[in-house]
């Protein structure tokens, strides 16, 4: 695979974008950060076994859909032959509290998180079916599945992605666009760093190889840890009623 | 400025908050390999990077870490920071001395790279300095090149402890590694027998053609009985690790990680212990003690009935470049005992005797060791004192190990650390 990757230098995404290199896949990292992609385009390198250079960085916010064609475009160059997977792990978080008491805070996170994603999607989709097809394995979350009073802002951005990619699943799958969804539950990342784990909280490694399995199978909808699809299962079927008592 | 915790692999309170802070600065997350150069071998990482994912990296291209402590769950920084050592001491010293370069962000906030040649007082300190002269943000490390991944092994039963220091010595010009296990409950003549193992890495017409997999732990998989290791299982225990080796020579090709990290087979090891748990001590007696340190100190653990089922004994070499580094040319020994009500008047009569001999003991160990003996052992403490004070004025860094040890001020006023266990009563 020639992966485009937005999001490898931090939690699941670096867990993932290793295994990737680990398979010898090809990697291009975009990201807004360039020093901090240089060092994970470094490491990969190390974890791929491949010399130094082999994996490019370009420059790419979530936040500025006007920079997407132009670091596609170096995607393409610096992928020999151009990339045929995209990676988006690359999102925004905050508490509901954070959120709550700061609308530009909201409007930031749904910017890069709903707005901004989408319109990459976009962007990936025209360019992986113009060739053929292709694999969009984005990540949205669980908090996406039901509205819940710890993730309401942060959820709806994740209810808006999920229901954009499965709209995207069956309208393009005929034509070779394979979308995968990823809706990890609470993983111990640095984007949950300070808040208390729940039980069931997953380690980055494990949701990697779970993506990993689901890349090669063409799995639409991942849920990792995989205790979370059953979790989430019993959540979307609770009543009104209940979910207004609880904390959940 | 919290301290810098790592995979709280120390057997102590190194690792752990003073009384009255709360939080650790975890760097396990920052794991990176940030260059690596397979021409010369020379490695730099961030300071959360695990020994273990190193190896798994680089073991299958012929490199190694230059030094290995006695697990793989260690990450770069903490190997810095205890200035780590292993079986080829007496040989390549200790860890600190294959860092070329460190970059730290001291007590100010301010980020400072220090080598053997820039800053070198702060690298001094920091080599050995339990990571309370900043946080340990990237190192970089001269790795070793090796003929195979594959380790030949030559192991003997000895006698006595005796005869096990003069195979020991024996043997330290020809191995490039050395380490054993005495049983330490045996008395009379059988003081003091064990097994040695030699090795070096196997050349590749002797090694096996294929890479050694990874091997899969087992866990423990919750507290057994806290009396579970007394004297009577204890004693069997060394008995049959002594017995299980037939007295001839035996020579075979080891698994790397089998023969460098036994432990890390079973996950939770700890729980073996039961909740109470257990503490390890670990000395090193100087050559200036004269012949027969090591007979002392196992008749002293003798006649305290201290038993330990594991009782590792080897030697060091050259004193390192780190201040407050641990090992210094001698006999070293490590002893793991049950916490129990008198372990702290155990500790502190191993410690006199140790300052009696003029050894010191090993911090990323320690759990008990009073303030003023450990004063008494390291001559050293001033100066590294005097630098640290020099980098962090406040004395913003400091973890309960500090506090108990070396008598860093707590958080929260009136607190005397003792002992990290006593606590509990």
């Amino acid at each position: 695979m020639k992966v485009v990757f937005i999001g490898a230098t931090r939690g699941i995404g670096r867990a993932l974008a290793r295994q990737l290199a680990g398979e010898g896949d090809g990697l291009f990292l975009l990201g807004r950060d360039l020093v901090d992609l240089e060092r994970s385009a470094r490491d990969l390198e190390v974890h791929g076994g491949r010399t130094t250079g082999s994996v490019g960085i370009a420059a790419c916010d979530l936040g500025a859909p006007e920079g997407f064609a132009g670091a596609l475009d170096a995607a393409d160059q610096g992928l020999q032959g151009g990339f045929d997977t995209v990676v988006i792990t690359a999102g925004q978080f905050a508490t509901q509290d954070q959120l709550e008491a700061d609308a530009g805070l909201t409007r930031a996170l749904l910017d890069v998180s709903f707005t901004g994603t989408v319109l990459f999607c976009e962007e990936a989709r025209k360019r992986l079916l113009a060739r053929g097809g292709g694999t969009l394995c984005v990540f949205s979350s669980v908090a996406g599945e039901r509205g819940r009073k710890p993730v309401i802002l942060y959820g709806a951005a994740k209810a808006g992605l999920s229901h954009y990619l499965e709209g995207l699943d069956h309208k393009f799958h005929a034509q070779g666009l394979r979308v995968l969804t990823v809706k990890p539950g609470f993983v111990k990342t640095s984007m949950t760093a300070g808040l208390t784990p729940p039980p069931f909280a997953g380690e980055p490694e494990a949701v990697a190889t779970m993506v990993m399995r689901g890349l090669a199978r063409g799995t639409p909808v991942i849920y990792a840890p995989r205790v979370w699809g059953l979790v989430m299962l019993v959540i979307r079927w609770l009543p009104r009623l209940i979910m207004r008592r609880i904390g959940f | 400025m919290p301290l810098s915790r790592g995979l709280g692999r120390s057997y102590g309170d190194s690792s752990l908050p003073a009384p009255g802070d709360l939080t650790v600065a975890g760097s396990v997350r920052a794991d990176r390999v940030l260059a690596f150069d397979p021409a010369t071998a020379v490695l730099r990482g961030e300071a959360g990077l695990s020994l273990h994912q190193l190896i798994r990296l680089l073991l299958h291209r012929g490199f190694f870490t230059p030094v290995t402590p006695g697990t793989q769950f260690v990450t770069l920084g903490g190997m810095v920071a205890a200035d780590v050592h292993g079986k080829n001491h007496h040989r390549d010293g200790s860890f600190g001395q294959h860092v070329l370069g460190l970059k730290l962000r001291v007590a100010d906030g301010r980020i400072v790279e220090c080598s053997p040649h820039q800053e070198r007082d702060l690298f001094r300190a920091t080599i050995g300095g339990m990571g309370l002269t900043g946080h340990i943000l990237e190192v970089t490390v001269q790795l070793k090149r090796i003929p195979s991944p594959w380790i030949r092994c030559e192991s003997v039963r000895l006698p006595d402890i005796d005869a096990y220091v003069a195979a020991l010595k024996e043997a330290a010009p020809l191995w490039p590694m050395t380490v054993g296990f005495v049983d330490c409950t045996a008395r009379g003549k059988h003081l003091g027998r064990g097994v040695l193992y030699k090795g070096r890495w196997a050349e590749p017409h002797e090694a096996p053609s294929h890479q050694p997999l990874p091997l899969r732990p087992r866990t423990v998989p919750f507290d057994l009985p806290s009396g579970l290791l007394n004297p009577l299982t204890i004693r069997a225990f060394n008995a049959l690790g002594y017995h299980k080796h037939m007295a001839r020579v035996r020579t075979r090709i080891l698994h790397p990680e089998a023969y460098f990290y036994p432990l890390d087979k079973l996950l939770c090891w700890n729980r073996l212990w039961g909740s109470r748990g257990m503490t390890q001590y670990q000395c090193v007696l100087p050559d200036e003690a004269g012949p027969g340190a090591a007979r002392r100190f196992l008749e002293l653990l003798v006649s305290r009935h201290a038993a330990s089922p594991v009782c590792v004994v080897k030697d060091c070499g050259p004193e390192g470049i780190g201040l407050l580094s641990f090992p210094r040319p001698g006999i070293t020994i490590a002893v793991d005992f049950p916490v129990r009500d008198h372990t702290q008047g155990l500790i502190d009569a191993l410690n006199e005797h140790v300052i009696k001999e003029g050894g010191r003991i090993y911090l990323a160990k320690d759990a008990f060791t009073r303030a003023d003996h450990f004063r008494a052992m390291e001559p050293r403490l001033a100066e590294w004192e005097t630098i640290r004070r020099r980098w962090d004025p406040e004395g913003k860094l400091r973890s309960r190990q500090s506090v108990r040890v070396l008598g860093d001020r707590a958080a929260r006023a009136g607190v005397v650390v003792t002992s990290t266990r006593s606590r509990r009563k």
